[in-house]
Formats: C-alpha cells, sequence, structure tokens
C-alpha cells in the first residue's frame, strides 16, 4: 500500500473552518453570506474530488498535524472508507446549504449567521472524522462534531429546545467522555499505538476479557450510533430546524457515531482478532435488537420526524450489523449503506421540511391527501422510502443484496430473517403514508386541490437527491468501488 | 546581561514596586506604565532563562557571590524553567487586561494595588527561582502577605475571609518553617541541592520522616488540598476580579511546584515513594478532592465560587498524578500547572469581563450573555473546554498522562475520579451556557425579536482575554514539545 | 517510668514549643473574639522561633561574638564549640519580622472587618452574613 503526504486533507476540514469569520462579517448582507457557504461547500467537494482518483488506484494519503504525545499524533490519513463517507457528507453539504436558504427564509428563522457558521463547523469536524488516522484525531473531531452542533440542535432557544440539548449532551458527552476515553486510554497503555491499521493494533496486547471489555467500551461510547440503549437522544434531536436534522441526523452526525464503530472495528480490533473472540455474534444481536426495537416504534409514531428519526436509528445498526458479520460481502455491504442510506433519508428529511415550510403540517394524521398540493415532493418521499426499505429501483436495493449475501457468507441465517422482516416492516411504515397522501376518499383530503409546492430552494435540492437514489442503483460507483478496495485492504479478498 | 536573569527576575519588580508606591502619590497615571514595565522585563528574563536552560543546562546563580551552603543560591533547572516563563506570562497578561477594571473598582488607590501587585509577583517568582529552603520561607510570606492585602480589597465580605485564609496560610507558612528547621538539624544546610546530598544515609531517621511531613502538611494547607481547602473558596470569591485573577492561577499552582520540587529535588523519589509507604493513601486523599471539588460546585449558584471548587478539584489532579509515583504521572502534574494556570486564567478574567460590565457575578446575572459578550463568552466556551478536557486544548493532553499514569500505577480509582471529574465539569459549565445562551427566553420562536445587540466588554479586557484562549489551544498542539524537550529531563531518570 | 521522665527532661525544648503551639491552635480555632485569634496566630508562630533559637545551644558555649576584632591579630583559630550557632537566630530575626509584619496585616484586616460589621466577635458577624 503506498502512502503519498500531501495537505490535501488539511485543507479540505480547513475550507469551512476558514469560511466562518467570512461568514461572520457577511452576517448583514444575507446573499453574500450564503454565497461564502456554497464557496466554500463547492471547494470542499472539489478538493475531495480530486483526492478520489489517487485512493481508487489503491494508494493512501497521509499528513502529519502535530506530534502530541509520543507515539500518538494528530494525523490525518485518506482511505477508502474515509473518502467514501467524506464524499457523501461533502456532496450532500452542498445541496443541504441550498435547501436551509428555502427553509430559514420560508421560515424568517433567527440567527441565521450563527446557524451557518455552526453548520460549516460542523462539516469541518465530519471530514476530519473521514479522514483520521488514529483514535486520537477521531477523539478530537468526534467531540468537536458534539460541541458544534449543540447550537444546531437547540437553535430555536426554547424551553423544549434547552431539555434537548440536555439530553443531548447527556448521551453523546457523556458515553464519549464515560466509554471512549478510557477506553482509549487504555489501548493506548496496552499497545503504545492508536494508529488505524488494516488488522488493528490489539491483537495479543490484552487478556480477552480486558479486550471484549473495550470493545463493548467503544460501541457503545460512540452513542452517535444510536445503538439502543443509547439512542433517545435522536427523537429528541428533531426539534431542531430540519436542514439540521436532515444534514446531520441522517448524514453527518449518525453518520459519524457509525463510521467511528466501523473503524474501530477494523482498524483498532480488526477482524482475525474479532473472529477469534467471537466478539461478532454479540455485536449483530445487539444490532438486530435496534433494527427490530427501531422499526417497531417507527410503526407507532404520528410525527413525520420521529418517524424518520426512528427509521434511521434501525438503518444505522444495518451498517454495524455489516460490520459485525466480518465477512466480506457484509462489510461491504454494511459500508456501502452508509452512502445509500444518506441519499434516501435526506430525500425523507427534505420533503418533511418541505411539507412543513408549504403547510406548517408536522404529523402524519393531518397530511392525507397532500400529494394533490405537492406533487413532486412527494414522489420524491415515495423514492427514498423505496431506498430505505431496499427494493429497486433505488440504491438502497444494492447494500441491503450485499447485506444479505453477507449473512450468508457468514452463515448466521437469524441475521437473514431479520434483514427480511426489517424490510417488510420499513414498507408498513412508509407505504401507508404515500398511498394516503397520493389515493383518498375526495371528502377526507385536507388539501384542495391545486398544486402549491415549498419554495424552489426547498424543492429543487429533494429532487436532487432522490434522482441520486435511483442513479445509485445503476452506477453505484465510485461507492461501490471504495468499499471492495477497502475491505480487501482489511481482509485480502 | 543575560547572566543576570535570575537575579532581574526577582529585583526589578521589588524595586519598581517601590517606585511605584511613589508613583501613586506623585500621579496615578504613571502606576500603570511602570509596572508593565516592570513585568515585562520580568517575563523576558523569564523566558530567558528557559532558552538558557535549554541550551546550556541548569543553571546556579550565587547571590552576592556567596556560595552556598552559606550563601543563598538561585538553582534554574528544567522544572523551574518551564514554571517561571508560565508566573511571569500570566502575571503579566493579567496586568494588562485588568487596567480598566482597577479603574473602575478602586480609582483612589490605583498605586497601593500595582504595589501589592508587584510585590506578590516578587515573592512568587522568588518562590519558584529559589535553591534555598529558608529564602524559600521568606518569598512565600512575601508572596502570602501581599495576597491577603489584594484579596481583601473587594466585597463586604473579604476582609473576614482574607482574614481566615490569613491564619490558615500562616500555619501552613510555620509548618514549612518547622520542617525546614528538622532539615536543618539533621543536615546542617539549607541549601537545596546540598540537603539532598546530605540527606540519603538518614532516610531511616524519624527526623527526616518528621520534616517530610511536617513539610507536606504546611505546602498542602497553602495549595487547598482537601480537606486543608475551606480557606480558598470564599477567600477568592469575594476579592476584586484583578486580584482574584492573579491570584487564582498561580498561588497554588506555585505551591504545587514547591511539592514537586520537595519531591523531585530534595526528598529524593527513592526516599518518597519507596521509603515511606504513603503514595497509595496520597492518591486516594487526593480521589476525594477531585470528587468533593466536583460535587461542592456543583452546589454552587455562582459562577466564581463555582470556578473556585474547581481549581479545589484541579489541586486533586496534581497532588494525586505527582503521587502515583511513575513518571507518567508526573509528566502529567507538571505538565497540569502549566496548563491550569492558563486555563484557571482564562475562566477568571472572563469573570471579570463580567463582573466589569454586569456588576455581579450569580448565575441569575448572567442571562443572555452569549448575544450580549460573545467574545468573552466564546473564551469562556474555550476554556471549559479545556477543564473538561477536550482535545486539543491544552487541559485534554495533562488528563491523558494523568490518566495513563494512573493505569500504569493500577490506580483505578484516580482514572475513576478523572473521568468523574470531566463529565460533572460538562454539567458545570452546561449550566451556566444555558442560562447565557437560552434565557430570557424569548415569546416565541421565528421571530428576530432579541432585545439588545452586542455589550462586550473593553477592548483592552477583551483582547488579552483572546489571546489566552488561543494559547489554550497551541500549547495543546505543542504538547509534544513541552514534554519532549522540557518536562523530560525534570523529572530524575531514576522515576519509571 | 524513669525512661519517660528523662525523654521529656532530655528532649524538653520540643516539649514547651509543641505545647506553645497547641495554645496558639487552639485559641485561633475556640476563641471567638478576632483579636484573641490573632494573637494566637502569633503564639503559634513565636513557639517555631522559640524552638529555632533552641537548637542553636551548646553546653559551656557562649555568645558568638568574636572578641579580637580587626587588626593584625584577628585571624586566630576559631573553635566553632566554644560558640553557640549564630544562623538559626539570623533567621529568627527574619522569622520575626514576618510574624510581626503578619500581625499587622491580621490587625488592618480586623479593622476593615470591625468598620463594616461593627463588632469583632465571631459568632456575630456570621450572624449578621446570614442576614444578608
Amino acid at each position: 500500500m503506498e502512502t503519498i503526504i500531501s495537505i490535501k486533507p488539511l485543507l479540505a476540514i480547513l475550507v469551512s473552518l476558514l469560511v466562518v469569520p467570512l461568514l461572520v462579517l457577511s452576517g448583514k448582507r444575507p446573499n453574500v453570506r450564503e454565497a461564502c457557504t456554497f464557496l466554500a461547500a463547492a471547494v470542499k467537494f472539489l478538493i475531495i474530488l480530486s483526492m478520489v482518483p489517487v485512493i481508487l488506484n489503491g494508494t493512501q494519503i497521509v499528513y502529519t498535524i502535530a506530534e502530541v504525545i509520543p507515539g500518538v499524533a494528530i494525523k490525518l490519513r485518506v482511505d477508502a472508507f474515509g473518502m467514501l463517507f467524506a464524499l457523501v457528507s461533502s456532496s450532500l453539504w452542498i445541496v443541504t446549504s441550498a435547501y436551509s436558504i428555502g427553509y430559514m427564509r420560508g421560515l424568517k428563522e433567527h440567527s441565521q449567521t450563527r446557524y451557518f457558521c455552526f453548520f460549516a463547523l460542523a462539516l469541518s469536524a465530519t471530514i476530519g472524522v473521514a479522514f483520521s488516522a488514529n483514535l486520537l484525531t477521531l477523539y478530537l473531531f468526534y467531540e468537536m462534531l458534539s460541541f458544534a452542533t449543540y447550537p444546531l440542535v437547540t437553535h430555536h432557544q426554547d424551553r423544549e429546545a434547552r431539555s434537548s440539548g440536555r439530553k443531548y449532551l447527556l448521551y453523546i458527552v457523556g458515553t464519549s467522555i464515560g466509554f471512549v476515553l478510557p477506553a482509549m486510554l487504555i489501548s493506548y497503555s496496552l499497545a503504545g499505538t492508536l494508529d488505524f491499521s488494516s488488522q488493528g493494533f490489539l491483537a495479543g496486547t490484552g487478556s480477552k476479557t480486558l479486550i471484549s471489555i473495550l470493545c463493548f467500551m467503544f460501541l457503545f461510547g460512540f452513542a452517535k450510533a444510536a445503538i439502543m440503549p443509547f439512542h433517545s437522544w435522536l427523537p429528541a434531536a428533531m426539534v431542531a430546524p430540519t436542514p439540521v436534522s436532515a444534514l446531520l441526523h441522517a448524514v453527518a452526525v449518525v453518520k459519524v457515531g457509525v463510521f467511528c464503530v466501523a473503524r474501530v472495528l477494523t482498524g483498532v480490533f480488526g477482524t482475525d482478532l474479532l473472529l477469534s473472540l467471537n466478539l461478532g455474534v454479540p455485536i449483530i444481536y445487539i444490532a438486530s435488537f435496534t433494527i427490530m426495537a427501531g422499526s417497531l416504534i417507527a410503526l407507532s409514531q404520528d410525527n413525520l420526524k420521529r418517524l424518520l428519526a426512528f427509521s434511521t436509528i434501525a438503518q444505522l445498526s444495518y451498517i454495524v450489523l455489516g460490520i459485525g458479520l466480518l465477512s466480506p460481502k457484509g462489510m461491504t455491504g454494511g459500508m456501502l449503506h452508509i452512502a445509500m442510506h444518506a441519499f434516501g433519508k435526506i430525500t425523507l428529511f427534505f420533503c418533511a421540511g418541505a411539507i412543513f415550510v408549504a403547510t406548517g403540517k408536522k404529523n402524519i394524521s393531518e397530511m392525507i391527501g397532500i400529494g394533490r398540493r405537492m406533487p413532486v415532493t412527494m414522489a420524491a418521499f415515495f423514492i427514498g422510502s423505496l431506498s430505505i426499505i431496499g427494493m429497486p429501483p433505488c440504491g438502497g436495493f444494492i447494500s441491503k443484496w450485499y447485506l444479505v449475501l453477507g449473512s450468508l457468507q457468514a452463515h448466521q441465517m437469524p441475521i437473514l430473517f431479520v434483514l427480511l422482516t426489517s424490510s417488510l416492516l420499513n414498507a408498513a411504515y412508509f407505504m401507508p403514508f404515500v398511498y394516503k397522501a397520493f389515493f383518498c376518499r375526495p371528502e377526507d383530503a385536507m388539501f384542495e386541490n391545486k398544486v402549491q409546492e415549498a419554495p424552489a430552494f426547498c424543492v429543487v435540492p429533494l429532487v436532487i437527491t432522490a434522482t441520486i437514489s435511483v442513479i445509485l442503483l445503476f452506477y453505484p460507483q465510485p461507492f461501490l468501488r471504495l468499499a471492495r478496495i477497502m475491505v480487501q485492504s482489511i481482509t485480502g479478498v | 546581561m543575560s547572566e543576570q536573569y535570575p537575579a532581574l527576575l526577582v529585583v526589578v519588580p521589588l524595586l519598581s514596586a517601590l517606585v511605584v508606591s511613589i508613583a501613586g502619590w506623585v500621579n496615578k497615571r504613571l502606576c500603570f506604565p511602570i509596572a508593565v514595565a516592570a513585568l515585562g522585563v520580568a517575563a523576558w528574563s523569564a523566558v530567558g532563562l528557559l532558552l538558557r536552560v535549554l541550551d546550556k543546562g541548569v543553571i546556579v546563580y550565587k547571590l552576592g557571590g556567596w556560595s552556598p551552603p552559606m550563601g543563598i543560591a538561585y538553582y534554574i533547572d528544567y522544572l523551574n524553567g518551564l514554571v517561571l516563563p508560565v508566573v511571569a506570562i500570566v502575571a503579566f497578561i493579567n496586568l494588562i487586561a485588568n487596567k480598566k477594571a482597577v479603574e473602575q473598582q478602586f480609582p483612589d488607590k490605583i498605586g497601593p494595588f500595582y504595589t501589592l501587585y508587584l510585590l506578590m509577583v516578587t515573592g512568587l517568582l522568588g518562590i519558584v527561582v529559589t535553591g534555598d529552603a529558608f529564602n524559600l520561607y521568606v518569598l512565600l510570606e512575601i508572596a502570602a502577605l501581599t495576597g491577603y492585602g489584594l484579596l481583601a480589597m473587594g466585597e463586604e465580605r473579604a476582609p473576614l475571609a482574607t482574614l481566615n485564609y490569613l491564619y490558615m496560610g500562616t500555619i501552613g507558612a510555620c509548618f514549612y518553617l518547622l520542617g525546614v528547621g528538622y532539615l536543618y538539624i539533621v543536615t546542617g544546610s539549607l541549601n537545596m541541592v546540598d540537603i539532598a546530598r546530605l540527606l540519603p544515609p538518614l532516610y531511616q531517621s524519624k527526623a527526616v520522616l518528621a520534616a517530610f511531613i511536617i513539610c507536606m502538611v504546611g505546602v498542602w494547607l497553602k495549595m487547598a488540598f482537601f480537606p486543608l481547602h475551606a480557606w480558598l473558596p470564599n477567600a477568592y470569591t469575594y476579592a476584586n476580579s484583578a486580584a482574584s485573577s492573579l491570584i487564582a492561577p498561580l498561588v497554588t499552582k506555585v505551591m504545587i511546584y514547591v511539592m514537586i520540587r520537595l519531591i523531585l529535588t530534595v526528598f529524593t523519589p527513592e526516599f518518597v515513594f519507596t521509603t515511606l509507604a504513603l503514595s497509595n493513601a496520597v492518591v486516594w486523599l487526593a480521589v476525594i478532592a477531585i470528587v468533593m471539588g466536583a460535587v461542592l460546585a456543583l452546589a454552587e449558584r455562582n459562577l466564581k465560587k463555582m470556578l473556585t471548587y474547581i481549581v479545589v478539584a484541579e489541586v486533586g489532579y496534581m497532588v494525586g498524578g505527582a503521587w502515583l509515583g511513575n513518571r507518567d504521572g508526573m509528566t502529567g502534574a507538571i505538565l497540569h500547572i502549566v496548563n491550569d494556570a492558563l486555563m484557571t486564567l482564562c475562566v477568571f478574567m472572563v469573570v471579570g469581563n463580567i463582573v466589569y460590565k454586569v456588576k455581579g457575578y450569580a448565575f441569575e446575572d448572567l442571562k443572555g450573555l452569549f448575544r450580549k459578550m460573545p467574545f468573552t463568552m466564546g473564551a469562556l466556551v474555550i476554556g471549559a473546554m479545556s477543564i473538561i478536557g477536550v482535545p486539543p486544548t491544552c487541559g485534554f493532553f495533562s488528563k491523558w498522562y494523568l490518566i495513563v499514569g494512573a493505569i500504569s500505577a493500577g490506580h483505578y480509582g484516580f482514572m475513576a475520579a478523572l473521568i468523574f471529574s470531566s463529565m460533572v465539569s460538562v454539567v458545570l459549565f452546561f449550566r451556566v451556557f444555558e442560562i447565557c445562551y437560552f434565557e430570557p427566553f424569548a415569546d416565541h420562536h421565528g421571530h428576530d425579536n432579541h432585545p439588545g445587540g452586542m455589550d462586550e466588554a473593553p477592548v483592552s479586557m477583551v483582547v488579552p482575554l483572546l489571546i489566552v484562549a488561543v494559547i489554550l489551544i497551541l500549547v495543546g498542539l505543542y504538547t509534544g514539545d513541552i514534554v519532549n524537550h522540557v518536562i523530560q529531563f525534570a523529572i530524575p531518570e531514576t522515576m519509571v | 517510668m524513669t525512661d519517660l521522665i528523662s525523654m521529656v527532661v532530655a528532649k524538653y525544648n520540643f516539649w514547651i514549643y509543641i505545647t506553645l503551639m497547641m495554645i496558639g491552635l487552639y485559641a485561633i480555632i475556640a476563641k471567638n473574639n478576632l483579636v484573641k485569634k490573632i494573637v494566637g496566630m502569633n503564639i503559634f508562630q513565636t513557639a517555631i522561633i522559640l524552638f529555632y533559637v533552641s537548637i542553636s545551644v551548646k553546653k559551656g558555649a557562649t555568645i558568638p561574638i568574636l572578641e579580637h576584632g580587626h587588626g593584625p591579630d584577628a585571624h586566630h583559630v576559631v573553635h566553632a564549640a566554644d560558640y553557640i550557632n549564630p544562623l538559626p537566630h539570623v533567621l529568627m530575626l527574619t522569622a520575626i519580622v514576618v510574624g510581626v509584619a503578619t500581625l499587622g496585616v491580621a490587625l488592618a484586616l480586623a479593622i476593615k472587618v470591625y468598620d463594616n460589621y461593627g463588632t469583632l466577635e465571631e459568632d456575630e458577624i456570621l450572624a449578621q452574613i446570614r442576614e444578608k
């Protein structure tokens, strides 16, 4: 595996940090401010895109920022998995920025400058997590993300926001300081290094019990992955404005959580160690429980965003499940699902927000017949939900397919059952809503029959992401190729 | 000139204190520039000394040319070479930042205030730079007495709180003096290096044991190590902001330095950790100190008092880290001297800014501060991150070494206490942030109806604060250099 | 029993200074009046000064002043055993000055407390603070 040294990863992170002063200065002129955000998002995406050919060749890019502790530096490394995640989040930032404009201006929200600034900081931290070379750097950007997203979650500054903010901090910072930090330091004491490597670095350093305990500390410590029982922050965080929920809680924050879990399982422990200690089995059962419970709870939800939140909780555990299967196809499926789920879920959240901007409605029971009024939005919603369920013609089908193959490869039959049942449950909570939105008795319709969509800045992004979800089925590159490269470097297959 | 840095360091602030007190009668406006010049020279000398130590190794400076053990020698090695610039720079930044606050709070006592300020810095710098045990007592008392004077200038409760501090502080210093007396009886010398040379054959004697314990208790009293901490919260809370942001970051850290100096240089680690069997007990005391500091801080509804309890907990970190007995723990303790001085300076300067504008520091006074004073609160956020221990601020890295030291020593109770303290700090600071950010609650969201715009403290108070906040991050990123080039050599090689 | 008595009698300077320290400490803790506390603190410091002075004594030695003075015959051999140790006395001069300064500061603070609260009894002061 060749490595080259380049400052590009650092630049990708810094772009959105450096734009923050510009945003503050142009706060009084909203159009200039929004233009700065777009510029930063575009530059970030281009820098990341420029590194893709190198990564697809099998090379890795490294850059050391500071040697802070002997044996552990703040260091960046771009490999296939990190590139996959970075591509997803940076491309979606551009789309979300457009959507934010429509949403925030449509609702005449306050403190928009603060919103865009912390959004930029959160994206910096996300790319930082994607490009971390070791556990310390990962922890650094993980914490930065936690604190950068707090003002976004509590944007509305009312009592509900305050209590949701408390829950957010309690779950996310409490687990990272209480579990991840000691686990990281114990790992350092055992191994003397924290750098991720393709076969992990903890092999042969400690007793079986200690390593198993560390594994679970990391698994539950990254509470952004919303593995039960540390999931309650996610529905509570839905009080945030919808673009925040969309990007952060469908794409950036939660994906950071599962990315960290996947990174630690593969880069710190390594598949060989996990297989020899038989740790894959508890992991997939914990993930399966979250999948089933999340889907079941989603069935009972009336508030659209809460339904989507529980759906997200379940979908995230698919990724954990994929990694936990420890089989090449399973891990490919899990990593690919990061991309597929992101595009699908963000479409759904965009639609929920568009509905709120156009009609002010939040609950499904109040949205009967809404397809007549907002056909484009609901069509996109339909496509997004197909992707989440895992049906063609949407990209989610590919990742689910790989997960099924992966569970067969790992000889885990019950998981097959879990995957199929949860797909049925997903259909059960999405399809009735879509059906009732389009086909209902004229007297039940709650809206007039004329088309009145949300502002263009809201509708165009969701159409774009829905279209990409469909395209991804037919052309899942570069994500599939990146996932395959990563799995190959881990397992050699 | 650079050979005279050790003397300049102490003499310049001392003499300029005299000049300032005279200038105070003649023309009040001269006091501040003279004080700034004096502390500038002191900071310059301190940094120069550190660079010379890095270049040439340990420096021994004989005052007046008299040789030890009869003469007093200033002894600068890697340990105090690191602490000296910290003390000098903290005092310097604090002086500049608090100019307006001093003028606001006691405009008729500017001369006396700066005199006491300069004498206090003289005392603190002298404690760090000296190599003579009795000279340390003298400078300790200089720092203490001027500290009492500074702290008493404040609210109505300040004189009584300071009087209580005075009793405890005097008892502490007297204990230290007694311990030095015992050492003198058995060795006949007062020079630290000399005593260390003469002590090893006497390690088993009761007198040396008694000397060590008595010195330790005295130093613990002066650094507010639980349960000898009761004087600190009241004394620091009711004082005026310029004094509390000078004393809170520095006095306890300098006392920790004295403790580490006694452990590493005078009574070597062989005696302290091997011959005595006290380390485990002291680390458990430190655990209790950390937990109690955190719990007592939670009970306060007053920002400044909450911060003083955090200081008590931080003292627990450093004492526990030093007494773990291994290299990582001692590195953590020494690194934390630097880091905690900076973090405490940052948060107390924030309180100073808040008091200047809002004239109060209880939680009720803090409503809506994120909107009114964004730069000050931004610095508070960074200071809070450092106290919680979030990378890349410096507080994280000293916690790293302390926890790794605890793991190596098998002392999981200490590790648990440090993690507990981090989590409690999150609660403590976010309680404050919630009040500053959410309250007063707007009637309904979605409208830009927050009353009032920015009402920030003056530039001369905000810019130094922001500089300190940036330093917190820079020191964090440069931890590797600090540990590898300085602290590593401050700890004897015999410590593993 | 005789061992105990001989131990007490031989190290009588230690016992005296410890007793004085404890008296001082008792005054600081138990007395109500601020001035009495301050006096107690002074007793505490004085005990230590007394201790240092007591350790400089030697049997059959005289005060440490050389009679010969300056001049051509000034350099006689000086037997240290003939003169008591002057160093602790010198150190204690410093300590006495420190003690006096501390006393001054403490009394100034007590005056300030009296100005604020009108009384020097600690229980009355605490009652006033609690009322506010």
